[in-house]
C-alpha cells in the first residue's frame, strides 16, 4: 500500500441481497488533494462513502489509511482514523450555539472553558477563511452557515480526510463559491477532501482528480486537467449524450397569467415579495432566476394560494375565457373553481408528495376529492400511476411502494408527472432538477418542453443559469424580493443576469 | 482479508421479506419469550413454569364465566383503541382517552339515574349512546380547538383534561352517593336493571360485541378507503402537503379528534351500561393509556387490534389467577407480559433487517 495516500481502497465490493452496489471499486486520495467522485443516482457513491465512514462493512477488498491496512467497523473507527463525513442532512442541535454543537460529545472536564473553545474555533475559522460566529444559535442560521458549523466541527476534532456528500445541492452559487474557497484553503493546509457530486462544472473548477462510478462499477480516475464536460459525461453515462436542451419557438402565445404588483409580507412582518409584475404566456417557458431566498418561493406560493398576499393581483386567463383572480383564493378554492393551475413545489417530499404513502395515494393527492362518494376512488389514480411509470420510465417495483423509497429523480418524475397529468393551463415548477442526474434532468426538461408545445404557460424557477438560458423564452431575475429585470432567454448573457441578481446591493451579502 | 478483523455481525436493511418468513420470525419470538419467561419464573419463584402458564390460561379462559369476562374487557379495550386510532394516525397525541371515557361514562350514569326507570329502552339506549358520544366529543374538542387554531401542545392539554374529568367524576360521586356516606355510587338501578344493556341473542355481552365489532369494521374502512381517512393520513404526515393538496387542516383536526372523542365516549357508555353499572374515578382504569399501546402495536390496523387487546386482557386476567393460586404478586404476570411484548416488538428488527454473523456463509437464498 502506498504511503502517499491518505486513503486507498482496493477492489471494494459490497452486495445487498442480489444487488451489487459496489463492484471491485478502487479509489485513492493523496494528502492535500481534492478528489471528486462522479456518478449518476444509484451508481454506488453513497454506499462507498458509507463504507469509509463505518456505516457499512465491505464484503471484499481492502482499505488502507496512510499506507496501513485498516478495518473500519463502526463510525467511531472511522473517526479515530481521522475520517469525517458531512451528510446532506445536517446533524446539529438546533437550540445550541455553533460552539456548543462543535464540542458536543467531546471528552473533557465537567466545567467547560468556553473562552478556550471559542478561541480555538476562531483560530480555525481564521485559518481557513470561514465566516462563523461561535455564539450564534443553529436555528437562526442559513443552510450554508449550518454546513460551515458541520465542517468546523470535524476540523475541531482533528479530521484529516473530509468527505462531503453533494455539498452544493442546497447552496446558492455564491455560497458554493465561498465553500470552494474554504476547501482550497484546507487543501493547502494538507487536508484530503472527497467530494461527491454530479455537477460537472464543480468537478472541473475544484478538484484535482475525478473518479467515476457507473452502476456500481468503477470506471476510472482521471486528472481534472485532462477532463472536459463531454469526456466526464461519457464516462458517467457510458455513451455520448447531447448536453443541449431543446428550445422550440413559441407558437401563438396568449396571455394566461398576469401578475400585478404582488406583495407578500411574512408572519414575522418581513416583506418577502414586493411589487412583482409580469405576464406569462401560453406556449412559453418563463424562467425565474435569482439567489435562493429572493422571493421566488413566495411568488409561486402566493399564486398557488398557499400564502396570503398583502397587495396586488394575479389574474388567470383560461383558454376558454373568463378570467379569475387567484390571490383571494386558497389552494382548495383554486382547485374548486376549476383553475387549471399545477404547482411542483421546491420541497418535494415535504409539500408536493407524502413520503410514506405509495405511488397511487400520492397521485391522487390533488384529485382525491373528485366525486360525491364518501369513499375515495383508488382505481383511476392507480391506473394513472401505472401510466406515469410506463411513460416517464419511473424505476419502481410497483405502484404500492412508498415514494420515499424511490431515488430523487424518480420522486421528481412522480411529482411532475402528476402535475402535468391534470393538463394544466399554467404550470409552476420550482427547482425541477435539483439533485437530479443528467439523464433525469433531461427527462424533466423534455416534459416541460412538451407542456410548452401543448400550449401551457410554464413558469420555472431555477438555480442553474446555463440551463435557464438554454431552456427559457424569457427570464425574470429576482433580487431581494423584487423583480430586478426581465430578459430575453435567447439573447441575454450570463453577466447581464448576474448583475441583475445583485442589483439592489443584495440582502444576502 | 483477515477474518478476525471483521465485525462480529453486520446488519443490512432488507429490501423485502416474504410474509411467511415474517410470521415465522414472530412465532419464533413468541416461543423464545416463553422459554425466557420459564427461566425467570424458575429463578425467581422456583415454581414449575408450565403450571404457572396453566394458571394464566385457567384464569383467563378457565370457565365459561371467565371467558366472558375476558371477552367483555377485550371489547372495552378494543373500543378505546379503535377510538384513539384516527387521532394518532393524524399524529395528534391524544392521551386524554381516560378523561373522554370518564365523561362518556358519567353521562351514561346520569341518564341511568334520572331516566333509567322511566324512559322506554328503545329511546333510552340510543339516547345514552348518543349522549355519551357527544359529551366526550365536546370534551375532546377543547384541546383540538386550541391545537388547530393556536397550535398548543395537545399532549399536555389532553393529559391535563384527564385530571379535570377526574374531578368532575369525584363531584358526581358525592352528588349521587348511594347509600349516603359510602363515598361511592354503588350499582345503579340494581333492582330494576334500568339502563343496563340487555342480553342479545341470549348473550350477556351481546350488545357490547355488536357495537364494538361494528365500530372496528367501520373504522377499518373509514381509515383505509374514505376520503376523510385519506385526509387524516396526509395531515398526519405533513401539514404543508395538506395545505398544498387543498385540505383544510383545521377542519380535519377538529373533525378527527371529535370522532376520536366520540368513540371513547361510547367506550364509556359500554363500560357503565354494559359492564360495571356504576361510575367511579377508576371507571377508565388506565385503559385509555393501554389502548395507545394496542393501537401502535397494531400499526393502526383495527383488525390487528382485536388480537392485541385480547392478548393484553388475557394476560391481565391470568395475572389475577396466578396471584391467588401461587400466592404470587400480581406483578409477576406483568413481568411475563413485558417479556413477551419485548420479544414481539424486538423481532420486528429482524423482519426489517438481516443480520450476518462473522464468517457466516452468505447463502444465495437471502
Amino acid at each position: 500500500m502506498n504511503e502517499n495516500y491518505a486513503i486507498e481502497l482496493k477492489n471494494i465490493t459490497k452486495r445487498f441481497g442480489k444487488v451489487t452496489a459496489n463492484d471491485k471499486v478502487c479509489l485513492s486520495v493523496k494528502r492535500g488533494e481534492i478528489l471528486s467522485i462522479l456518478g449518476e443516482n444509484g451508481s454506488g457513491k453513497t454506499t462507498l462513502m458509507n463504507m469509509i465512514s463505518g456505516i457499512y462493512y465491505p464484503d471484499e477488498g481492502q482499505i488502507a489509511v496512510n499506507g496501513k491496512e485498516v478495518s473500519i467497523r463502526s463510525p467511531k473507527d472511522s473517526f479515530d482514523l481521522g475520517i469525517g463525513m458531512i451528510h446532506q442532512h445536517f446533524k446539529l442541535v438546533e437550540v445550541f450555539t455553533a460552539a456548543e454543537n462543535i464540542i458536543l460529545g467531546l471528552p473533557g472536564q465537567e466545567l467547560l472553558d468556553r473562552k478556550a473553545v471559542t478561541k480555538k474555533i476562531n483560530s480555525l475559522t481564521a485559518k481557513y477563511g470561514f465566516d462563523l460566529d461561535p455564539d450564534q444559535k443553529i436555528y437562526t442560521m442559513s443552510v450554508s452557515q449550518k454546513q460551515t458549523v458541520e465542517i468546523v466541527k470535524l476540523l475541531y476534532r482533528g479530521v484529516d480526510l473530509l468527505i462531503l456528500d453533494e455539498p452544493t445541492a442546497v447552496l446558492t452559487p455564491q455560497e458554493a463559491d465561498r465553500l470552494f474557497a474554504v476547501l482550497r484553503n484546507m487543501r493547502k493546509a494538507g487536508h484530503s477532501i472527497i467530494i461527491i457530486t454530479h455537477k460537472l462544472n464543480e468537478v472541473l473548477t475544484l478538484s484535482d482528480r475525478v473518479s467515476v462510478l457507473r452502476k456500481g462499477q468503477y470506471i476510472g480516475t482521471i486528472d481534472t486537467k485532462e477532463a472536459t464536460e463531454e469526456s466526464l459525461t461519457e464516462m458517467m453515462v457510458g455513451k455520448k449524450v447531447s448536453l443541449n436542451i431543446e428550445r422550440p419557438d413559441p407558437v401563438s402565445p396568449k396571455k394566461r397569467l398576469e401578475v400585478q404588483g404582488l406583495t407578500c409580507i411574512s408572519k414575522e412582518g418581513v416583506t418577502a415579495l414586493e411589487n412583482a409584475s409580469f405576464v406569462a404566456n401560453s406556449g412559453e417557458i418563463l424562467g425565474i432566476a435569482g439567489v435562493a431566498g429572493s422571493g421566488q418561493r413566495e411568488l409561486l406560493e402566493a399564486i398557488a394560494g398557499l400564502i396570503p398576499s398583502a397587495r396586488g393581483s394575479a389574474l388567470y386567463y383560461p383558454p376558454e375565457g373568463g378570467e379569475k383572480e387567484l390571490t383571494i383564493m386558497s389552494a382548495a378554492d383554486i382547485a374548486k373553481a376549476g383553475v387549471r393551475l399545477s404547482f411542483v413545489p421546491e420541497d418535494r417530499l415535504g409539500m408536493g408528495l407524502v413520503g410514506t404513502m405509495d405511488l397511487t395515494d400520492n397521485v391522487m393527492l390533488r384529485s382525491y376529492k373528485k366525486g360525491r362518494s364518501f369513499f375515495a376512488d383508488r382505481r383511476s389514480p392507480k391506473a394513472l400511476a401505472e401510466k406515469l411509470i410506463h411513460e416517464l420510465g419511473i424505476a419502481t417495483p410497483g405502484t404500492s411502494i412508498p415514494v420515499r423509497k424511490l431515488s430523487g429523480g424518480n420522486v421528481q418524475k412522480v411529482l411532475v408527472g402528476r402535475e402535468i397529468a391534470s393538463a394544466p393551463a399554467v404550470l409552476l415548477v420550482a427547482y425541477p432538477v435539483r439533485g437530479l442526474d443528467i439523464h433525469s434532468s433531461h427527462t424533466i426538461y423534455n416534459l416541460l418542453n412538451k407542456q410548452k408545445k401543448n400550449g401551457t404557460a410554464v413558469i420555472c424557477v431555477g438555480e442553474d443559469l446555463d440551463v435557464l438560458m438554454e431552456l427559457c423564452d424569457s427570464i425574470i431575475v429576482m433580487c431581494g424580493g423584487t423583480i430586478s429585470g426581465i430578459v430575453d432567454g435567447r439573447t441575454a448573457t450570463k453577466e447581464e443576469i448576474g448583475k441583475l441578481m445583485m442589483k439592489t446591493g443584495g440582502i444576502q451579502e | 482479508m483477515m477474518k478476525g478483523k471483521e465485525p462480529l455481525f453486520q446488519t443490512a436493511k432488507r429490501e423485502s421479506i416474504e410474509p411467511w418468513k415474517a410470521w415465522m420470525i414472530r412465532l419464533i419470538a413468541v416461543f423464545l419469550s416463553l422459554v425466557v419467561c420459564s427461566g425467570i419464573i424458575i429463578a425467581l419463584t422456583g415454581l414449575n413454569p408450565i403450571e404457572v402458564y396453566k394458571g394464566i390460561i385457567e384464569g383467563a379462559v378457565g370457565t365459561k364465566r371467565r371467558v366472558w369476562m375476558t371477552i367483555r374487557d377485550t371489547l372495552v379495550l378494543l373500543c378505546i383503541a379503535v377510538g384513539i386510532t384516527p387521532a394518532f394516525k393524524m399524529r395528534f397525541w391524544n392521551i386524554g382517552a381516560e378523561g373522554q371515557i370518564l365523561i362518556g361514562g358519567v353521562t351514561s350514569a346520569a341518564m341511568m339515574i334520572y331516566f333509567g326507570n322511566t324512559l322506554p329502552p328503545l329511546i333510552l339506549f340510543p339516547l345514552m349512546l348518543l349522549g355519551s358520544a357527544i359529551a366526550a366529543m365536546i370534551w375532546a374538542c377543547i384541546p383540538a380547538f386550541f391545537k388547530a387554531y393556536w397550535d398548543t401542545n395537545e399532549t399536555l392539554f389532553t393529559l391535563m383534561m384527564n385530571y379535570v374529568a377526574m374531578q368532575v367524576i369525584t363531584f358526581c360521586i358525592i352528588f349521587w352517593e348511594n347509600p349516603k356516606g359510602s363515598n361511592s355510587v354503588g350499582t345503579i338501578n340494581s333492582a330494576t336493571k334500568g339502563g343496563w344493556l340487555p342480553k342479545l341473542f341470549g348473550l350477556e355481552y351481546g350488545w357490547n360485541l355488536v357495537i364494538v365489532l361494528g365500530l372496528t369494521i367501520a373504522m377499518y374502512f373509514y381509515l383505509k378507503h374514505s376520503k376523510q381517512g385519506y385526509e387524516i393520513s396526509v395531515v398526519g404526515e405533513s401539514g404543508n402537503t395538506a395545505r398544498y393538496a387543498g385540505i383544510n387542516v383545521k377542519k380535519v383536526i377538529m373533525r378527527t379528534v371529535a370522532l376520536s372523542g366520540a368513540l371513547c365516549g361510547i367506550a364509556g357508555f359500554i363500560i357503565v351500561s354494559g359492564a360495571s353499572h356504576t361510575i367511579s374515578t377508576s371507571t377508565a382504569g388506565g385503559r385509555g393509556f393501554t389502548a395507545i399501546i394496542v393501537s401502535w402495536l397494531s400499526k393502526f390496523n383495527t383488525f390487528a387490534m382485536i388480537l392485541v387487546s385480547f392478548f393484553l386482557v388475557f394476560m391481565q386476567k391470568g395475572a389475577g389467577q396466578i396471584a391467588s393460586q401461587f400466592n404470587l404478586n400480581e406483578n409477576a404476570s406483568d413481568v411475563i407480559t413485558g417479556i413477551i411484548l419485548f420479544f414481539i416488538l424486538g423481532c420486528e428488527f429482524f423482519i426489517d433487517y438481516e443480520v450476518r454473523f462473522r464468517g457466516g456463509k452468505r447463502s444465495s437464498a437471502e
